[in-house]
């Protein structure tokens, strides 16, 4: 299995791209982030790991406005998430220059994933190493969640998960009936997700990120209220097991 | 303000009105050189740039259908790649971005109208500079000087579909009246979701007023 993998443009005998492989590796070696469609809006979580106590709160974000009515959450080499948190926002923002309205987001999550593509065609280049799920609320469209990965794909989801506890992420996600939920509720499922998957015994502290955008918004992407996200924390900790070892008494959860 | 342009020029009545459930745009057919010639008499000035979207034209005629041209390729193609009939607004900014940045070049004005899901019928105006405008009627080309006070005066919103192809029919036939450079045959263009519906009518046919 040598020499296959040495480069993005070349195919292993049995059809794979191991390059493109790989990239997914490094999204899996990433803390968890994940996204939730719901009756009125999208509600986003991330499982910051603090590896510092010198960290300043609230930085290192992992959620990002795309444009006013999108946002993204990441996971994955950061820096190229940024970057293409870049090309997001122009995109988005050329679309409006262009036809005078807001980007319906399955169309901009097709053009971010054609970029993330092309980086899968040349050896000149190696493929981006991370993955994101985008956000939107619209009067007319409703809400909208879509996952690009890095081999260049987007699919629509009602809630999907990314990082390394995405498998035990997705099977909580799917015990939820998302489509008769509310943002307000739902926040407090996404907080108590991020805690349950949250791996006390390799990770130790963590922060989380929560964002929203819904109608309880009026159609702008932001960062949960602290109250709200205080009250979703306190939820997500009262729900847990008392059989579970470890406890929350060493999750520092440091909220910002 | 006409006699500037060179070559053939759309001296012109234009307008579109918004109605309950759709809209009325319509023209004049008359092309013009300098005003003294006139180089065509049932000339086309209403574009169907999509199934529900049409623009009609003022100004330097080249210009115009060069831009049109341009314009309805991009929507197209933007209507195909969002997998759904373009807004309204869309294509109206696409022509406006073609104004505003060619604005030193060009010397055309447009009436966009037409009839989207998001927001039902609408009117916008692309000035010559690149201003875009939307508004429930809209009036524009050289003849419409000659009835902004009939315009103003018998506009009602949500008027029926006959009441509104009364009331621009009228307007046309008042501009086409006193504006030399405009005349011919009236077009309309009746604009719904169920469909676009043609409707010409002749310069003999043509409501008639005091003195004619």
């Amino acid at each position: 299995m040598t020499s296959y993998d040495l480069s993005a443009s070349t195919f292993s005998p049995d059809g794979r791209v191991f390059q493109v492989e790989y990239a997914m590796k490094a999204v899996e070696n990433s803390s968890t982030a994940i996204g939730i469609r719901c009756k009125d809006g999208v509600v986003f979580g991330v499982e910051k790991l603090v590896l510092s106590k010198l960290y300043e709160q609230g930085s290192n974000k992992r959620i990002f406005n795309v444009d006013r009515h999108v946002g993204m959450a990441v996971a994955g080499l950061l820096a190229d998430a940024r970057s293409l948190s870049e090309v997001a926002r122009e995109e988005a923002s050329n679309f409006r220059s262009n036809y005078g309205h807001n980007i319906p987001l399955k169309y901009l999550s097709e053009r971010v994933a054609m970029y993330v593509h092309a980086y899968t065609l040349y050896s000149a280049v190696r493929p981006f190493g991370c993955s994101f799920i985008f956000g939107s609320y619209d009067q007319d469209d409703g809400p909208q969640l879509y996952m690009v990965d890095p081999s260049g794909i987007s699919f629509g989801y009602w809630g999907c998960a990314i990082g390394k506890a995405k498998q035990a992420a997705k099977t909580e996600i799917e015990k939820l009936q998302m489509k008769d939920m509310t943002c307000r509720e739902l926040v407090k499922e996404v907080a108590k997700i991020i805690y349950i998957v949250h791996d006390e015994v390799k990770d130790k502290a963590f922060e989380l990120e929560l964002s929203w955008v819904g109608e309880v918004t009026n159609g702008k992407h932001e960062l949960v209220p602290k109250d709200i996200r205080v009250e979703a924390e306190k939820y997500a900790k009262a729900s847990f097991p008392s059989s579970v070892a470890g406890e929350e008494g060493n999750c520092s959860g440091i909220s910002t | 303000m006409d006699s500037q342009i060179k070559g053939v020029s759309t001296g012109t009545t234009i307008l579109a009105v918004t109605f309950n459930g759709g809209v009325i745009i319509g023209s004049d057919s008359r092309a013009s050189i300098g005003g003294y010639y006139v180089s065509s008499k049932t000339i086309n000035k209403l574009i169907q740039v999509h199934d529900r979207i049409f623009c009609c034209i003022a100004g330097s005629l080249a210009d115009a259908q060069a831009v049109t041209k341009a314009a309805k390729f991009q929507i197209s193609f933007h209507s195909i790649q969002m997998e759904s009939p373009p807004l309204v607004k869309a294509a109206a900014s696409v022509l406006k971005e073609l104004c505003y940045n060619n604005k030193e070049e060009l010397q055309a004005g447009f009436i966009t109208a037409g009839w989207d899901r998001k927001k039902g019928p609408q009117v916008y105006t692309v000035a010559l500079g690149g201003m875009l405008l939307s508004q429930p009627f809209t009036i524009g080309g050289s003849g419409s000087t000659y009835i902004y006070g009939y315009a103003d005066a018998k506009y009602k919103p949500d008027m029926s579909k006959e009441e509104c192809l009364q009331f621009a029919t009228n307007a046309l036939a008042l501009a086409m009246g006193r504006d030399n450079v405009s005349g011919g045959v009236a077009h309309l263009v009746v604009i719904t979701e169920e469909g676009v519906e043609h409707v010409v009518i002749p310069g003999d046919k043509l409501p008639k007023f005091h003195n004619e």
